[in-house]
């Protein structure tokens, strides 16, 4: 039956990629169009004084500059989160600051001129008078007595507290316990960097009232939903958003983003059609960032290694305002991550959401669950280091077995699918871990600095029963919506609710269509990133695509084809319980007489002629599904590296790395090895090199693609990956998601792997990113001791 | 103030008035209205908006319009000919070394410099080669493999574009 799911099929997208034909937001040109850039501050925390705009509305070319204050007047309103847990306090925040400025980047006013080097000009003749202020950027100092308030209606900084667990099962766990480890970690702000800077742009129909804003976005539905209810007041019926080829996301393109608020409403006010498009420095320092937590993580064990109790407690690093579903990261999907891979019955964490004056936080690729694997999988090594056991085998010790599948965990979720026993087996046999240790113990007997990883990673994917995300926070349901409209000729136009910014929804949703229909994949068109032509739908992030966007498609299709049996049935004069869709010949004949058949497209055919359908059934062939999942799905990973330190300049050199995914089952492979190889490269870069780094004074000092290390070709070997296939039983193809598994495991086997090579030296942890000059320092200091 | 350059770009001459600071990259975005060179960074790290200039692989961000006047452009739009795509294109589509496509362009271009230079290259010299340029997606690995893929299927001489073998510009 499946003759494309499951089959390595080339990107149908890649051909207007590679010709440069992409149609990305930058790109969009239109007669008579004028130009945006934005006044940003160069403080991190300061009140503004005035604000004169005189010099600037003066240049030759500038035909308007606003203040936050203008567009207030002008009718724009604040914007909102749309993750709000219990006693959350939502900090007020403006598409253009107009009290103070609360982080680098922060924007004061904006111009509009006829050209991008005229806006940039004028840019540099506001002249905004600051009194700068004291500055507070570290997650948990920032709640300490005397640290300045970012709102001075949130006191201490605290956001929101939240907790989950079972408080008393942990202390029982640690009552219990033979050996106790405490680590305290620091995740690492990180700067998303899609390689595509964010861009805007608007038209504006005034006699028509229609506004049309393409921007870089991963949900366009959800940002047409915000500006209509919240920041623009434009009727959603009005407001048309494309989101067309998008150069990237990571979770940096979810969010509502002042600019596109500002630009719409500058593009109405002139009545021209408006652009923005960021610089690399501008996206630095106003995308939404991620991970900035500081935690104390605990872990009881007995002797023998089996876990008894973890205890977390994290301070999670909000930045200066609460990005759109900020506060879901280290809450829902970071905390109740913390079951991990491991049968353990006493867990409890503890969050505390602050603010800074950075650049807002949320989700970034991985979001919440990278945290808690980094900080489980560092636990679980230096308590294999303190017991004296090897890291593999106190995994396999503490493993859930298949047979307890569904499994519940003590923090709220419920573990869909999963042989982790077997992830591991196949992950230690292609790597050959005897081996690698062998030549380890053998190196480090020749003077060399060599480390072996090994973790075991779970994800939670695939987003959510909207009833369970509703009550955690959520103010909109996680569901997904897909059309299936077949033309009289039979081909197939397939509009989904989700977006794809690389993902290849193009190819692989084809392939689900075209298998559930039993055509040909080069008849299927699919349609995404236009609120004009869809449903409503709610976008691409945490892994949730095929899961969940892949799911509606199915059960639409499936509505389709009941359709196409009783036009078959009605028009071959049998019951409709006789027949047969036979999706391998794409026919629908009588059962045991394969000659008395219609093809798919004279069904669609005979579906608009309209002239003999059965009574009563409408014309047309085209179906809707609205799906929402019953659960997240549980993606896991084994993932095994090696690597070498030269102790002369501290420098990390990956050596080998091994990957075994559980993704359920897989559309298509290629795509799948793409999205875990780029997931992992991704997530060594926070292991070895990335690190958004904020002075005391909330400088960004790492601000450009010069100081910001993200990933080169020469840094890493050929990547192995395999796969374990578990299907998730609780959506119609099985998979889980593919899209961030990679970077989940990836930041925390690199960094044991670095920390075992450093055992020897008797170092027992360094926080991230393991730069040379950090693995050098330590160890200078273990030779000085 | 404005200077006025002549600039052949994927074969076609062009005479423009230009500001001094005009960057090679816009005058190709805005000028010719050819998108397919991407600006990725503003500190010339990304390599998005690589193009050929003369044959050699350059930033067009790092090159202003008024240096290029008298030269010979080759963007990614300039790289199929008659409908044909280049060996490198096809290969990137081929090895799925691409994903949302943004680093594509720049990234073809310099593989097309690449193996001009290095016909044959090992697994090192593809990574060394393509340190000035950055992919956020993939994680090069499929890259690296479409540059060998490349490499096999392309005898030296297809390595330059036709247009880069007429003289330059009008």
């Amino acid at each position: 039956m499946s003759k494309y799911v499951g089959a390595s099929i080339k990107r149908r997208e890649d051909p207007r990629f590679i010709q440069g034909q992409g149609k990305y937001v930058a790109n969009v040109q239109m007669p008579n169009m004028a130009y945006l850039a934005i006044k940003r501050s160069p403080y991190a925390h300061a009140t503004i004084k005035s604000i004169n705009t005189k010099k600037a509305a003066a240049l030759p070319g500038v035909i308007a500059v606003f203040t936050g204050q203008d567009l207030i007047d002008g009718g724009v309103g604040k914007l909102p989160c749309g993750w709000v847990v219990p006693d959350c306090k939502v900090p007020t925040r403006w598409p253009l600051t107009v009290d103070k400025v609360r982080h680098v980047g922060d924007g004061v006013a904006c111009v509009v001129a006829e050209d991008r080097y005229i806006t940039e000009d004028a840019v540099n003749l506001i002249d905004v008078s600051y009194d700068s202020l004291p500055a507070t950027v570290d997650a948990r100092k920032t709640t300490e007595s005397g640290a300045p308030l970012v709102h001075e209606d949130i006191p201490n900084n605290i956001s929101y507290p939240w907790a989950l667990g079972n408080k008393e099962a942990m202390e029982k766990g640690f009552a219990e316990a033979e050996h106790v480890v405490e680590l305290e970690l620091i995740n690492q702000r990180l700067i998303p960097t899609a390689m595509e800077p964010r861009a805007a742009v608007a038209q504006w129909n005034a006699p028509t009232e229609e506004m049309t804003l393409w921007t870089t976005s991963q949900n366009p539905h959800i940002i047409r939903l915000l500006l209509s209810a919240f920041t623009l007041g434009i009727p959603e019926n009005k407001l048309r958003i494309i989101s067309p080829d998008v150069g990237g996301g990571f979770g940096s393109k979810i969010f509502h983003y002042p600019e596109e608020i500002i630009v719409p409403w500058v593009a109405r006010k002139i009545n021209r059609p408006v652009k923005w498009v960021a610089t690399r420095s501008e996206s630095s320092m106003t995308d939404s960032q991620g991970r900035d937590h500081v935690t104390i993580a605990r872990m009881a064990l007995k002797k023998d290694g089996t876990i008894t109790g973890i205890h977390v407690k994290t301070w999670a690093n909000m930045g200066g305002y609460l990005s759109t579903i900020a506060p879901l990261i280290p809450t829902a999907i970071y905390i109740t991550l913390l079951s991990g891979l491991y049968k353990v019955e006493g867990i409890y964490g503890e969050m505390w959401g602050t603010l800074t004056n950075t650049v807002p936080v949320d989700a970034y690729r991985g979001a919440g669950r990278p945290e808690a694997a980094y900080l489980l999988e560092r636990l679980v090594d230096v308590a294999a280091r303190d017991l004296g056991m090897d890291p593999l085998d106190i995994r396999r010790k503490n493993l859930i077995p298949k047979e307890a599948f569904p499994y519940q965990t003590p923090v709220a979720f419920m573990y869909d699918s999963g042989d982790y026993h077997r992830l591991f087996d196949k992950a230690v046999e292609m790597a050959d871990y005897k081996k690698m240790r062998e030549e380890q113990e053998k190196a480090r007997k020749d003077g060399r600095v060599v480390g072996i990883g090994i973790v075991g990673c779970i994800e939670a994917s695939g987003p959510a029963p909207s009833a369970v995300a509703g009550s955690l926070g959520f103010a909109l349901g996680p569901w997904e919506s897909g059309v299936l409209r077949v033309h009289p000729s039979g081909k197939v136009s397939l509009l989904t609710g989700s977006h794809a910014h690389g993902q290849g929804h193009e190819t692989t949703f084809a392939q689900v269509v075209a298998d559930e229909l039993g055509i040909n994949i080069d008849d299927v068109e699919v349609v995404h990133g236009d609120t004009a032509l869809l449903p409503f739908g709610m976008g691409t992030y945490g892994s949730r695509s095929a899961a969940v966007g892949g799911s509606a498609i199915v059960y639409a299709a499936r509505k389709i084809r009941a359709k196409a049996i009783k036009i078959a049935a009605h028009q071959l004069e049998a019951a409709e319980e006789d027949m047969v869709y036979d999706q391998a010949a794409g026919k629908i004949h009588v059962k045991g007489s394969p000659d008395k058949a219609k093809a798919f497209g004279e069904v669609a055919f005979a579906a608009y002629t309209a002239h003999n359908l059965p009574s009563g059934l409408e014309p047309g062939l085209e179906e809707s599904a609205f799906y929402d999942p019953a659960n997240f799905t549980f993606p896991n990973s084994a993932h095994i590296a090696q690597v070498e330190i030269d102790p002369e300049t501290g420098q990390v050199e990956i050596q080998r790395y091994v990957a075994v995914d559980d993704v359920g089952k897989v559309i298509n492979p290629l795509v799948v090895d793409g999205q875990v190889v780029g997931g992992i490269v991704q997530g060594v870069g926070q292991a070895l090199w990335e690190h958004g780094i904020y002075d005391e004074n909330g400088q960004l000092v790492t601000g450009t693609l010069m100081d910001y290390a993200i990933p080169k070709a020469s840094d890493f070997p050929m990547i192995e990956t395999s796969r374990v296939e578990t299907p998730s039983p609780h959506n119609p193809l099985g998979v889980k998601g593919a899209g961030e598994m990679g970077t989940i495991a990836a930041t925390a086997v690199v960094s044991n792997a670095v920390l075992d090579a450093l055992a020897p030296f008797g170092v027992r942890h360094i926080d991230m990113p393991l730069t040379p000059e950090k693995v050098w320092r330590a160890i200078q200091a273990a030779k000085r001791n | 103030m404005a200077h006025t350059v002549s600039i052949n770009v994927n074969g076609a001459a062009y005479k423009r008035e230009v500001e001094p600071r005009l960057l090679l990259a816009h005058f190709i975005r805005d000028e010719i209205g050819l998108t397919g060179t991407n600006v990725g960074c503003d500190t010339s790290q990304c390599g998005a908006c690589t193009v050929l200039m003369d044959g050699v692989a350059v930033k067009s961000c790092t090159v202003l319009a008024v240096q290029a006047d008298g030269s010979s452009i080759t963007t990614i739009e300039g790289l199929a000919s008659d409908g044909k795509l280049h060996p490198v294109q096809e290969a990137f589509w081929e090895k799925h070394g691409l994903q949302c496509g943004f680093c594509t362009p720049g990234m073809i271009i310099t593989v097309v410099d690449l193996l001009k230079n290095n016909p044959h290259p090992t697994d090192e010299e593809i990574r060394h080669g393509l340190e000035g340029n950055l992919c956020r997606c993939t994680g090069y690995q499929n890259i690296v493999e479409a540059v060998k893929h490349a490499a096999k299927a392309m005898p030296a001489a297809e390595a330059l574009p036709e247009a880069m073998h007429e003289p330059a510009h009008a």
